[in-house]
């Protein structure tokens, strides 16, 4: 039995981290690997900090209790630092990919986290040039990708176009994925 | 979204409620009587676009309750449509009376529970005292640990309902958000396939047919009424057969068996931990640790809580040394949860009955982990080894 890799993913309500880990089951579905995403539900309230959760696996998942563990710790707004304590549960080897203005050093100073990997990138500044407006959770799938190694950008691209393609105009979903694939470009590891 | 596999259908990526709506999409019931209610409404919202999109033939019935989505459900049913609904928690609780008309009709309604916790205080999050609460009511009731089976058991429950040996209503329940609002594989059966194997509807008794009057739900004081319960209840009791066939037929065309309970690892256990719904599968993985560590550990998940197993369980447990019981509701003031109460009265005339403890554990949506579980396991391992039970009721996951 081999642990499966777990990811946590911060953000507020209303910024889509629920989505974005549903997009990613969805990628790894197309990739044929076994997964979970799951949100952790409270009080729903746009811009109360919120978690949503992903399992991934090459067999079977039993387990259904909550993430305390994760491999990997997604941030998508750079203003959760100083509300919650993103570290939790994070092993010395682990990653943090935060949407953050400023270089992997910068962060590892802010949070005190001198081992394992960080990566950053502007997700902010990228979707509003592009999209006019701050959406993070495309760019921050393709920030994941540079670390995350279970799944193509590729197959997380068309996962976007599929999940989005009944909701979103044709247009509106090209831009996302521009962000997307933009933020795996732009992201710095360090 | 699809990616043919297996014996027949496809792969999809779907939460529970999900797989229970596309599931109902499939079965194409007559009649869907429904209330939303937390964390059911996912389901019921996405089997309304099935409906909004012409994708079903369904008669959507919008009720302003849950006692009146039964109430539908039960003259629907009995004019002899295909029925069904979906309900959780307090709306299950508000169904009450109606539940019992529904079985003393012997009305084939298959119904979806999303497990929550009841008020008060108010809690939207799983556990099983809402469906514990219906176990007398005279339903079936199946329990799933994941969304596969969430989706398996509901086409299963209307082979059940319908078999002429049966005519009972049928409850499948998923654990609310753990299940419910989780995206996991779920492998779905052709179209064709899901309606080729629930069939045809033939109504036993219906009351529109107008040639064969009859008459549901009479007066029935002192005279009769006690023979009715009588036959009521050897009807749910004589379902096992058809329950274990319809499972066996779903795993020819599934390639996925049900049968009463899933068995985990017990051929050659001492110590049994016992459970319902999701926590099986964390159970799993603890029962994995654990034997990696020598333990002679084993799980027992019962699927089909009414009618209660009693043979099949006597012959899983007797044989092992101690019995750690997971009981996801409470029966205040009684012996244990209801889980427990029903193991040990089974055992109770066992020739070397186990040891048989009980843990309370996620009221609420308190979550339980893989070390709750194997704590449970190492303390019926400590009550054997001591020869003596010294706390029958524990908890786990609680705060002192």
């Amino acid at each position: 039995m081999t642990k499966p890799l777990e990811i946590r993913w911060h953000g507020r309500g209303g910024q889509g981290v629920v989505t974005a880990s549903r997009i990613l089951a969805e990628a790894l579905l197309r990739e044929g690997k076994y997964f979970q995403a799951f949100p952790e539900y409270g009080p729903e309230r746009m811009g109360a900090p919120v978690k949503a959760y992903n399992r991934v696996s090459s067999t079977p998942i039993n387990i259904h209790s909550g993430v305390t563990n994760p491999e990997i710790v997604v941030v998508v707004d750079p203003t959760l630092f100083g509300a919650v304590n993103v570290l939790e549960g994070l092993g010395n080897d682990g990653i943090i990919v935060a949407n953050f203005p400023e270089p992997p050093a910068k962060l590892r100073e802010l949070l005190g986290f001198t081992t394992g990997t960080v990566v950053t990138v502007d997700a902010s500044s990228i979707s509003r040039e592009i999209l006019g407006r701050v959406v993070v959770n495309t760019p921050m799938l393709g920030t994941l990708c540079r670390v995350f190694q279970e799944v193509r950008i590729d197959t997380v691209l068309e996962a976007v176009r599929s999940q989005f393609g009944e909701k979103l105009r044709p247009e509106v979903i090209e831009k996302n994925l521009t962000c997307l694939k933009r933020a795996h470009e732009e992201a710095q590891v360090g | 979204m699809a990616k043919v596999m297996g014996l027949t259908g496809k792969v999809m990526g779907l939460n529970g409620n999900a797989a229970v709506a596309y599931a109902m999409k499939q079965i194409n019931p007559d009649v869907i009587a429904a209330y939303p209610i937390t964390p059911q409404t996912d389901c019921v919202e996405r089997f309304a676009e099935y409906v909004s999109e012409g994708l079903v033939n369904t008669q959507f019935v919008t009720v302003e309750s849950e006692h009146s989505a039964m109430s539908a459900c039960i003259g629907a049913a009995a004019a002899g449509g295909r029925v069904m609904t979906a309900t959780a928690a307090n709306g299950l609780a508000l169904m009450w009376e109606m539940l019992y008309i529904a079985s003393s009709m012997r009305l084939p309604i298959v119904m979806m529970v999303t497990n929550r916790a009841l008020s008060g205080n108010i809690n939207i999050h799983c556990d099983h005292s809402d469906t514990m609460g219906a176990r007398d009511a005279g339903w079936i009731q199946l329990f799933s640990e994941n969304a596969q089976e969430a989706y398996d058991n509901i086409i299963q429950a209307v082979k059940i309902a319908e078999d002429l040996e049966v005519r009972l209503p049928v409850m499948v329940t998923q654990d609310g958000f753990i299940i419910s609002h989780a995206v996991e594989q779920v492998k779905v059966l052709d179209d064709d396939l899901v309606q080729e194997f629930v069939g045809a509807y033939k109504p036993a008794y219906p009351l529109l047919d107008v040639t064969h009057p009859v008459t549901y739900g009479p007066l029935d004081l002192f005279d009769y009424y006690f023979e009715h319960k009588r036959s009521q209840i050897e009807a749910i009791d004589n379902c096992f057969p058809v329950i274990r066939r319809v499972g066996e037929e779903f795993g020819k065309i599934s390639g996925r068996k049900y049968d009463l309970l899933e068995t985990y690892k017990l051929e050659d256990a001492e110590y049994v931990v016992v459970a319902l719904g999701s926590t099986c599968g964390t159970a799993k993985e603890a029962v994995n640790l654990l034997r990696e560590k020598g333990k002679k550990v084993g799980l027992l998940k019962i699927r089909c809580f009414r009618p209660f197993p009693k043979e099949e369980i006597i012959k899983a447990l007797v044989p092992r040394r101690g019995v750690a019981v997971l009981d996801r509701s409470v029966s205040f003031g009684g012996f244990g949860g209801p889980v427990f109460t029903e193991i040990r009265s089974a055992l109770c005339d066992a020739p070397a009955r186990p040891f048989i403890i009980d843990f309370f554990y996620g009221l609420g949506g308190r979550d339980i982990y893989v070390e709750d579980i194997e704590k449970a396991l190492l303390q019926i391992e400590d009550v054997v080894q001591k020869g003596q039970v010294d706390q029958y009721i524990g908890y786990l996951g609680l705060r002192e």
